[in-house]
């Protein structure tokens, strides 16, 4: 298996959309193959479409508030006393992270076909809640799919996608997280698909929404090229690239314009779950099987029946068995290293990190991401730069983070 | 072999003048003794050929009625071997045919080739695999075709004429016309008569195919569809073996009951 070096990695796939020959594809319903071959035509036909990108483009800058800072996180790296630590702060994006940039530019694309319904999955509750912002913008009826437990632990999500009018269903089954979510979601879209449009919310499911995802949050590296050669003047000799990995959407976004430079390394943080309990949410960390989940193939938390098994942990956007194709194929071609955080790990990054910066104050997912910077800072030196993307505001998950640390909001 | 088998069930059912029964019920459900009750009273009760379903709980395919018979299975501990236990132990006393419906997922975790042998020391019939479309499917269907077990391809209302044509060419004798674009268990949501419009095109295309019908036939529509070659009731069996559970009754009995009432509806 083999990267290949001057083309997208979102393009690296072959003709039945696997990527490395293995990972990805669209083992689904025939009932979705019309739509997803419709979206594929329409999505290959739009990115080449300068009109399209330039709508894009004004939406990001405009709405979503593109380029979100660049920023050097002085306390910290005084503290932690080794490698020098930045953010991209991308919880700075309107809505509070990286999910803005997928959902703004699947309502374009359902315009675009002629729709004005559209569905989407949502664990964390910022993929549902960005959709709701997004079609509430462009007049699209919206309906979300959340798990049962998201709704009650994300609730704050939730109370933006109903302002929105975004219709929020309550998935009740399994194990009543995302995976269920998006399984029903694309139930959903079994059904609709004549008259709605569906928004995987990161780079999971078949492959044309892993490609549309990872093209949208590529947003992120785009502009962060620009920002680090205006601090450094070149590109760092020694730099590391940290992000946590739910789906992968935000980790393939923050890394997408970097891939081709070896010098770089990318570190991705999967949900490791409470300390001593094994139900992490890393199957890439942890070698998991690789089975079909969602239309497509990858490395998935599983049993030896092939059932999808339940994950545990304290960051519902990292609560996913299964993990983005794209990661897969640059964890197999040992273009990134994949490692986890526990969820104590990451509520003691949280506090760390706000303590010592204020301005940055991370939700539990890239809580993850600050915990393994935090925990190989220490042992480099100041020429290694460090930089983590923020990807989501701890807001939502105020309530959580309080009781866990003993006190009432 | 028993792909010959299967074709005579369909040939049966021709000479009966009206199309041929399918059940489908999700194997394990609500646990293994009970599941192969079931199956003997399906077939007891005229069914033609029995569509077992090897349940995924990660399936996107299935509507709420199906999702709570995979859900019992699965939570009782029902495993894939307990699944080809139950056919193995049907197959002793019935000759119906018995087609495996399942995901590609439980295929992969037991292995393909392990899968196949399975398939075959169990006297499975057919393998229907939801969410393995065709041309991915290929090497898998001609490993089946080698077996002599039918790989089941599957169509849907927007399979385009040349897709449709495609599949058809590949496919084994029996293919599968998914009526609507939806979940298992929903209502029938375009007319009987736009269905057989595609079933038509679909025989006259492959006039050697049989092709069975399925998603959302009831006993309330079933007798629309007397003159093709077969059409699957399931989400209504499911649904039965709930209630029959919630009020305590026997599924098995109640199951039974209703294929009598869809099997004398098709044939009246
Ligand atoms: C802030 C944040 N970060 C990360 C994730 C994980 O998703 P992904 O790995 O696709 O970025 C989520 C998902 O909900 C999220 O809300």
């Amino acid at each position: 298996m083999k990267l290949e070096k001057g083309i997208p990695l979102i393009d690296q796939h072959d003709e039945n959309g696997y990527w490395g020959g293995k990972f990805g594809g669209n083992q689904i319903a025939e009932s979705l193959n019309y739509p997803i071959e419709e979206l594929t035509r329409e999505f290959q036909k739009l990115r080449n479409d300068e009109t399209f990108i330039a709508e894009r483009d004004y939406y990001f800058k405009n709405f979503v508030g593109a380029p979100t800072p660049f920023i050097k996180l002085d306390n910290l790296t005084k503290h932690l006393g080794g490698a020098q630590i930045y953010c991209k702060l991308v919880s700075k994006a309107t809505g509070g992270a990286h999910k803005a940039y997928n959902a703004v530019v699947h309502s374009l694309i359902c315009k675009r076909l002629g729709k004005t319904y559209i569905g989407g999955d949502t664990g964390a509750g910022y993929a549902g809640k960005m959709l709701s912002m997004a079609a509430a913008k462009f007049n699209l009826k919206c309906k979300i799919f959340m798990g049962a437990k998201d709704v009650e632990r994300q609730s704050i999500n939730v109370f933006s996608m109903r302002s929105y009018g975004a219709e929020v269903v309550p998935v009740n089954s399994g194990s009543q997280t995302l995976v269920d979510a998006v399984s029903e979601c694309m139930r959903w879209w079994t059904s609709e698909n004549e008259e709605a449009h569906m928004c995987v919310g990161s780079t999971v499911g078949p492959t044309i929404f892993v490609k549309i995802c990872a093209w949208s949050t590529a947003q992120i590296s785009r502009e962060m090229k620009k920002q680090v050669m205006d601090e450094f003047g070149e590109v760092p000799k020694d730099m590391k690239l940290i992000n946590c990995v739910g789906g992968g959407s935000s980790a393939a976004g923050f890394w997408n314009e970097w891939i081709d430079y070896d010098n770089i390394e990318l570190i991705g943080v999967e949900a490791g779950g409470p300390e001593g309990s094994s139900k992490h949410a890393a199957p890439l960390t942890n070698d998991s099987p690789i089975g079909v989940l969602h239309g497509a193939t990858q490395y998935v938390i599983q049993d030896d029946q092939g059932e999808i098994e339940e994950t545990d942990s304290i960051s519902a956007g990292l609560d996913y068995p299964g993990v983005s194709p794209l990661h897969c194929f640059l964890k197999e071609t040992g273009r990134a290293r994949y490692t986890s955080a526990s969820d104590e790990e990451a509520i003691e990054a949280f506090q760390l990190v706000s303590k010592n910066e204020g301005f940055v104050s991370p939700s539990l997912e890239p809580s993850h991401a600050f915990a393994e910077a935090i925990k190989i800072a220490p042992k480099l030196s100041k020429d290694t730069i460090i930089v983590v993307d923020s990807c989501g505001d701890s807001a939502k998950d105020s309530k959580i983070i309080a009781e866990r640390l003993g006190y009432k909001i | 072999m028993t792909s010959s088998t299967l074709i005579k069930s369909f040939e049966r059912a021709k000479e009966d003048n009206r199309a041929a029964l399918l059940t489908y019920t999700v194997g394990g459900d609500p646990d293994k003794k009970t599941s192969l009750n079931i199956f003997k009273s399906i077939a007891e009760s005229g069914a033609d050929i029995i569509e077992c379903g090897l349940g995924h709980g990660a399936n996107i395919g299935d509507g709420g009625a199906i999702q709570d018979s995979t859900y019992r299975a699965l939570s009782g501990g029902i495993k894939t071997d307990d699944i080809f236990e139950i056919i193995v132990d049907f197959k002793k006393d019935y000759a119906t045919d018995v087609i495996i419906m399942t995901y590609q997922n439980k295929i992969m975790a037991y292995g393909e080739e392990d899968f196949l042998k399975k398939c075959i020391s169990s006297k499975v019939s057919g393998i229907i695999c939801v969410d393995w479309p065709w041309p991915l499917n290929l090497d898998f269907a001609k490993k089946c075709k080698e077996n002599n077990i039918v790989f089941i391809q599957l169509l849907c209302p927007t399979t385009n004429e040349g897709r449709l044509k495609s599949i058809l060419n590949d496919a084994h004798e029996v293919v599968y016309y998914i009526s609507m674009l939806s979940t298992t268990g929903q209502k029938l949501k375009v007319s009987s008569d736009e269905i057989k419009k595609r079933f038509n095109l679909i025989k006259k295309i492959s006039p050697d195919k049989k092709c069975i019908i399925g998603f959302g036939i009831t006993a309330d529509t079933i007798n629309d569809f007397k003159d093709t070659d077969a059409c699957v009731v399931g989400s209504a069996l499911c649904r039965e073996i709930t209630r029959s559970i919630d009020e305590e009754l026997n599924p098995a009995t109640n199951v039974g009951n209703m294929v009598t009432d869809l099997k004398q509806k098709l044939s009246s």
